[in-house]
């Protein structure tokens, strides 16, 4: 015996988890790009798109009821609706992490940046390549990839000391500076946190494989 | 599983009718003051198995096993089977009250068994009405023919019957099957009350009952040969979360053959 209607209820669901996450890891490069280039009206449209990712997720949340409520699922079926429901949740909130960058973006407006954000920058790129491979381990339930993948975070916190140390001098040579280096300090925490974020995905994909909550942390 | 106390256990027990093999060597041991759920599709003997726990199979002729089952450490093939089932009582699938009044359906076991005093038959036919949680619904008409309620009071009013002996275990079969949602209910409470006193054993193809009554969890299913055998005992929360089996878990999930 098969359960059809069931099993394409989960790949729907999965699939628009995996949807709404290739959406928030392009919302996620561009708050970058657009503050380095100072692009106001990037940073508008991904204020603006952050809604319709808001609205993906809660839509996400009520198949999970649904399959939940109608189903009834147990096992590996009923890991999988849980991590996909605290899934969505970690990924709403990178989005909103997109968004405050964009937010940023547009209080420091359009003038000229302090300083250029290579290591803000590389700190995006680390945590967007972190998210694509975790939601890549948990499409695979690859349980090895997910313990693998936390370990990369750390690169994240190192370069956001370094920035942080980097805006404090800034700040000393030219204490005017200061709420330009308040906010793109604020910008590194926002990506340090999505580190954060993935690292609580790969704790999903580990309970979805194995039934043990972990925390890797 | 480790923490609990054996009520009932089986070693390598087999069942055969006649040369056919049903039951293939199982091996379990039904913890106390708790409650084991059977599940496992029609025909995987999970009622047999049951059944073997108060000898019922005995009645069946061409009926012979091997290996032995265990009340509280004692053979049961060793026992008188009238004591035995009196410590083992039995819930059946459809509600079965005699066709007597309410009182005598209660007061028939403790009588069997020699209890002759009016009134305290009554100390003890209210008592097990109370505790079958029907007691308020027929205090006030125990000369009524139990024919005459409904099926799910008619099930309670069984329950009662059973542990009017004061049995240690009670072998459920099915027991909400044939009733409607609310009566379910009310039986799956009363059950949760049972247990502070009796162990309580039941076979049911409803998995979510299973999930919600139970405190363990036994899946059954047949072999090549079409006997049954015990694929996975454990938790219910670790059956319905993280079943070790594939089998299991192919089962519970709806995934099954």
């Amino acid at each position: 015996m098969s359960r059809d209607s069931f099993d394409r209820e989960l790949h729907e669901v999965k699939r628009n988890l995996f949807q709404v996450t290739g959406e928030v890891r392009k919302n996620l490069s561009a708050s970058v790009r657009y503050l380095e280039n100072r692009d106001m009206q990037g940073a508008a449209m991904i204020i603006e798109s952050d809604e319709i990712i808001n609205l993906r997720c809660i839509e996400i949340e009520e198949q999970c009821l649904n399959i939940i409520a109608t189903q009834q699922p147990v096992a590996t079926d009923l890991r999988l609706l849980f991590s996909i429901l605290q899934i969505s949740t970690e990924i709403e909130r990178i989005g909103d992490y997109a968004k405050g960058i964009a937010r940023i973006s547009q209080k420091i407006g359009p003038g000229k940046l302090i300083k250029p954000l290579l290591s803000i920058s590389r700190m995006e790129e680390i945590a967007n390549e972190m998210l694509d491979d975790a939601i890549r381990a948990f499409t695979e339930d690859d349980e090895k990839a997910a313990r693998e993948i936390p370990a990369r975070d750390l690169q994240i916190d190192v370069l956001y000391n370094q920035v942080h140390r980097e805006l404090l001098t800034f700040i000393l040579e030219k204490p005017s500076n200061i709420e330009q280096t308040m906010m793109l300090d604020w910008v590194a925490h926002n990506i340090e946190r999505v580190g954060d974020r993935v690292v609580n995905i790969c704790e999903r994909v580990i309970f979805t494989v194995t039934g043990v909550s972990v925390d890797l942390n | 599983m480790e923490n609990e106390t054996t009520r009932m256990s089986t070693e390598g027990y087999s069942l055969f009718y006649g040369r056919f093999k049903a039951l293939n060597s199982i091996d379990i041991k039904i913890p106390s003051n708790r409650i084991t759920a059977f599940i496992g599709p029609s025909g995987c003997g999970k009622s047999t198995f049951l059944r073997s726990f108060n000898r019922m199979n005995d009645l069946i002729p061409g009926v012979t096993t091997t290996g032995t089952v265990r009340l509280d450490g004692r053979d049961v093939a060793k026992e008188d089977v009238v004591k035995l089932r009196k410590k083992v009582g039995m819930v059946f699938q459809r509600p079965n009250p005699f066709p007597k009044s309410i009182f005598d359906n209660v007061a028939y076991g403790p009588r069997l068994h020699g209890l002759r005093n009016r009134s305290d038959l009554a100390v003890l036919v209210e008592k097990s009405l109370r505790q079958a949680a029907i007691w308020e619904e027929v205090k006030d008409d125990l000369q009524k023919s139990g024919m005459s309620l409904s099926g799910g009071q008619q099930q309670r009013l069984c329950i009662a019957r059973a542990i009017a002996v004061e049995p240690e275990v009670i072998l459920m079969d099915e027991p909400a099957s044939a009733l409607d949602p609310v009566a379910t209910l009310k039986i799956e409470e009363l059950m949760n009350e049972l247990k502070m006193n009796y162990t309580i054993a039941i076979v049911t193809h409803n998995m979510q009952q299973a999930g919600r009554v139970s405190d363990y969890t036994a899946f059954m299913l047949t072999d090549q040969n079409r006997a049954g055998n015990l694929i996975e005992f454990g938790a219910t929360k670790q059956i319905f979360t993280t079943p070790v089996d594939s089998r299991t878990e192919d089962y519970i999930s709806g995934r099954f053959g």
